[in-house]
């Protein structure tokens, strides 16, 4: 069983859904998305061809979320849309119309860190910081699917979209694993 | 030690904005008025470029600007260069094409750029691009070494008849072969060292931004060593005077090398920049990355290995081709030569060693250093010669190796390195104990009675960090000198400014270096900033390479803090009106021995800089350089073995353990350095499981995206187990040695000689995909 049964999948629309409320009418064409980012309502005009990371990053200059590959390989690029893991170089900005995007701009609150965040710093998860972003919101997405029930295999399995080439993938690993752990504290805290 | 001194695993000071978003890499800027390159490229391997028609590409909307090569030239821009020269053996000088950054003519490998579209944004530059008309007539091409040198093969370039850039040697021939005309037994070796694409997951990218005012350019670049990079720009590509050109390496993510050169790109954004009165960016995609970022390896090598009767190594003979690609990239010449064939002795006492290095054009990407340079290159030879010597001389591989371990320091190699210090059985008996290699044979039973191939294999690396000496460098035909600056700059309030001419692209420099502050100091490494990456910031300095920030850049930054102690302690001394050998400096404190009088650092600092009660005739302020030029390399080396278990039926790999020991002499953040760790070897693994980059006959990139190159992902990759034995460095002060390519330069001959060992069969190449292995068992 690949989705653990806690983890909202059935709420999830997939976005393909969204594309009955667009229209593509050519490469050139301009049209206006609505959505929301981090919690706040935008609206941007973009390239009917935009990708969901163009418009993150050209448009609304939220930097964190990053491209590494450009063919949905790498996991850079990872952002939660409607509370699930996207490669947002995999999606059309279009067919985020309507959804609520998160990036890793908008996991913490405030100066406190989200728990994988902070298991990221505190395992030396990250070298150069590029992967980090995407590593970030995959693993936080990968701990809720399992709820918290995880095991180093299930980890290393679950991070194959994600690409690192500086830390080899053991204290990422380390770091996955620990914040199942503070996630679950966290949550039964709330 | 303090706690956040030498030796503490503090977390890094940089990881809150690469965690929270907040870094700021070139692609994450953007001027007023920013425009956009997108360069086309050429789609074949060998061509004479016939015409470049731009005229529909200008019609198109947004479109600024197309140019070309021609228009390079007409400007004086230079071609690139190799910086380190090497002198064949008959006495002739490497012989180098010219490489324009912009091909007017010819283009001699898929992916070199023939023009640039400038325009206002991203996309449509990327249009007009598709619409550049260019007409190549195609010329056959030569897409490997075997295909460059044999009689008839394509000529790339006409300063190297034969496709021979330099036919190289190093040892003493003669003895060499006296040693095996006394030899009771011979070993030989033939081996590829494949070809790898770096793949810092960053792309590279650029931003140049003219004045025309101040007639200034300003870089914003991918780079490892952004003072080399202006260096290079101003003084051989003609774009600006170095006063004139300020270069800035931002957050970078990831190097591994392939971020020390300047590259095409650079120079085009430049360039244009000032053409167009606009700040240019171009930001490469990944396939560019495959194809034009320097590749690494790419060595056939024969060797053979002469053992005397009690299998002592008598001598060792190793004739190497090496793959350039179609341009020499600027330290390509020395990687084969002097990062290579220098560290041929390995661990061992070898009484002879003759190596031939012969450097060859293919129409390929050029190949450069890519992290261990050359070292993995002579390890995994090494190593693996010694395991097959092993079982040709029916001995345990690891006795086999401390036979011949080298045990007397220091220890003049025949190839000229002059190791310092080391314990090699120190290292392998700490691997071999974390592994139970005793146990072994018992879990080799059990595998098989469950259908599993078991195998052991060992890898016992040694290289040459902390580059470099600079006579000595010069002597053996570099272009620059490899010693670094340090700038300390004491604030009025207390806080430190560290300036490094290092570039941190991962390996924690933030942290690491203030850690050397806080050792001699006792702050907290919160008061202290390290500056990098600018060089209108920073003095000036060599950058990140060859495992050299810490042995060379930490030495410059530790000289530096001893010329501000000593001012510090003057004024002290003043002001406490006690003498200058009685303060010492404890926990930010200045405190006169014995007594309970001191004084706090910010207040020694206020004093040096209001200058109203210094000693007589001492200058105000508290800032100090130094520049350090080390004495000789350094050595990291160590032992690592692997363990692992293929599935005969499909041929696939499987870990069992992985272990390493390593000397890297006194470590500054533990956590640090077993990252850069963890992080070799999965280069080192990925190098012998899973990467490779291949070309077709035609010169044809057949990897170059991710869907066809195999990285390493987390499921390919065990958890590690590390452990430190340490012999500290004589030649510097803080006793380091470096540490972030040991794990590429040991891990990959650990994995083959394991599966070479599982399936019997010792014919087996990286990388060992299943379908090689598979067959090797079916041979």
């Amino acid at each position: 069983m690949f989705f653990a049964t806690n983890f909202p999948v059935a709420k999830f629309q997939p976005p393909v859904s969204n594309w009955t409320n667009y229209k593509f009418t050519g490469r050139d064409n301009v049209s206006t998305v609505k959505l929301t980012v981090n919690g706040k309502a935008v609206s941007v005009d973009v390239e009917d061809r935009t990708l969901l990371v163009h418009l993150l990053r050209e448009n609304l200059n939220l930097t964190g979320t990053h491209v590494g590959c450009d063919t949905s390989q790498c996991g850079a690029c990872v952002v939660h849309v409607d509370g699930r893991a996207v490669k947002s170089c995999t999606m059309l900005a279009g067919q985020a119309a309507g959804s609520s995007v998160t990036t890793i701009e908008g996991i913490s609150k405030g100066d406190e860190l989200h728990p994988m965040q902070a298991a990221f710093r505190d395992n030396h998860g990250l070298q150069c910081g590029y992967c980090t972003p995407g590593m970030i919101m995959s693993s936080i997405d990968i701990v809720q699917r399992h709820g918290g029930k995880l095991d180093e295999a299930t980890v290393r399995q679950e991070l194959e979209g994600n690409i690192c080439r500086c830390t080899g993938y053991h204290n990422i690993v380390k770091a996955v694993l620990d914040a199942a752990g503070r996630m679950k504290v966290s949550q039964a805290a709330e | 030690m303090g706690v956040e001194g030498i030796g503490a695993s503090v977390v890094r000071k940089e990881d809150r904005r690469f965690i929270t978003g907040k870094g700021k890499y070139v692609d994450d800027i953007k001027l007023v008025g920013m425009t956009y390159a997108h360069f086309v490229r050429t789609p074949h391997a060998h061509a004479k470029v016939k015409s470049i028609d731009p005229s529909a590409a200008l019609k198109m909307p947004g479109v600024i600007a197309v140019l070309n090569g021609q228009q390079l030239v007409d400007d004086k821009v230079g071609n690139l260069i190799c910086g380190w020269a090497i002198t064949s053996k008959d006495g002739t000088p490497m012989k180098m094409g010219a490489w324009p950054a912009m091909a007017p003519e010819t283009v001699r490998f898929v992916g070199q750029a023939v023009a640039v579209v400038i325009a206002e944004t991203k996309n449509q530059a990327r249009d007009a691009a598709e619409a550049v008309a260019v007409s190549y007539e195609e010329l056959p091409a030569a897409s490997d070494v075997k295909a460059a040198i044999k009689p008839g093969a394509p000529q790339l370039h006409p300063e190297a008849p034969g496709n021979i850039i330099y036919d190289w040697h190093i040892g003493d021939e003669a003895a060499t072969k006296d040693a095996f005309s006394k030899a009771a037994n011979v070993v030989t070796l033939e081996l590829t060292n494949n070809r790898l694409a770096p793949n810092a997951m960053e792309p590279r990218a650029a931003i140049a931004d003219y004045d025309t005012a101040e007639e200034h350019f300003t870089l914003y670049t991918t780079s490892q060593n952004p003072h080399v990079a202006r260096l290079v720009l101003s003084a051989f590509y003609n774009i600006a005077p170095e006063h004139k050109l300020r270069v800035i390496a931002p957050d970078v993510g990831g190097g591994f090398g392939s971020k020390i050169y300047i590259y095409p790109e650079e120079m085009v954004c430049l360039w244009a920049s000032k053409k167009v009165g606009r700040p240019i960016k171009w930001t490469g995609d990944r396939t560019e990355a495959f194809l034009t970022d320097a590749h690494g390896r790419d060595h056939v090598s024969k060797a053979e290995m002469a053992f005397d009767k009690d299998n002592k190594i008598l001598g060792l003979r190793v004739k190497t081709h090496a793959n350039f690609g179609a341009y020499m990239s600027l330290f390509s010449s020395a990687v084969p030569t002097y990062l290579y064939a220098t560290l041929l002795s390995g661990q061992y006492v070898i009484p002879a060693i003759y190596a031939e290095v012969i450097a060859v054009y293919t129409n390929t990407t050029p190949v450069d250093a890519y992290r261990g340079a050359g070292r993995p290159e002579a390890s995994y030879l090494l190593e693996r010669m010694m395991e097959t010597a092993a079982r040709q001389l029916k001995v345990d591989p690891a006795e086999l190796r401390k036979k011949n371990f080298i045990d007397q320091f220091p220890y003049q190699t025949p190839v000229i390195m002059a190791y310092d210090t080391g314990n090699f059985h120190a290292s392998i008996d700490a691997a071999m104990k974390a592994i139970d290699y005793a146990g072994f044979a018992g879990r080799k039973a059990k595998a098989k009675s469950e259908g599993k191939l078991r195998g052991i294999g060992l890898s016992c690396y040694i290289e040459a960090c902390g580059i470099a000496p600079s006579k000595a460098v010069g002597s053996l035909g570099a272009g620059v000198g490899l010693w670094e600056s340090a700038e300390i700059r004491v604030n009025p309030v207390g806080t430190i400014e560290v300036l490094t001419g290092t570039h941190s692209h991962g390996q924690g420099h933030e942290t690491a270096f203030a850690q050397l502050i806080s050792e001699r100091l006792g702050v907290p490494i919160s008061q202290v900033s390290i500056v990098h990456g600018d060089t209108d910031k920073v003095q000036f300095g060599m950058g990140t390479y060859g495992s050299r920030s810490i042995a060379v850049g930490g030495t410059a930054i530790v000289k530096a803090m001893e010329k501000v102690e000593s001012k510090a302690k003057k004024i002290a001394a003043h002001l406490l009106e006690a003498s200058e050998g009685d303060i010492v400096i404890e926990n930010g404190e200045f405190k006169v021995t014995g007594t309970d009088k001191s004084l706090a650092l910010p207040m020694v600092a206020l004093a040096a800089y209001t200058a109203h009660n210094l000693p007589d005739g001492m200058e105000p302020g508290l800032k100090e350089t130094a520049f350090y030029d080390p004495t000789n390399f350094t050595f990291p080396a160590g032992a690592y073995i692997c363990e692992l278990e293929v599935d005969p039926t499909t041929g696939k790999t499987s870990f069992v353990n992985f272990v390493a020991a390593d000397d890297f002499g006194r470590l500054i953040n533990p956590m640090i350095v077993e990252g850069q760790v963890h992080g070799g070897l999965a280069q080192g693994i990925g190098q012998a499981l899973l990467e490779g980059v291949v070309y077709d006959g035609s010169g044809q990139l057949v990897t170059a995206s991710f869907m066809d190159y195999s990285m390493p992902r987390a499921d390919d990759l065990p958890s590690f187990k590390l452990s430190h034995t340490t012999t500290l460095c004589p030649g510097n002060p803080l006793g380091v040695k470096g540490c972030g390519e040991a794990g590429a330069i040991g891990a990959s001959a650990a994995v083959i000689n394991a599966i070479t060992d599982a399936i019997g069969n010792n014919k087996l190449e990286m990388p060992a995909t299943p379908d090689r292995v598979w067959h090797a068992i079916h041979a």
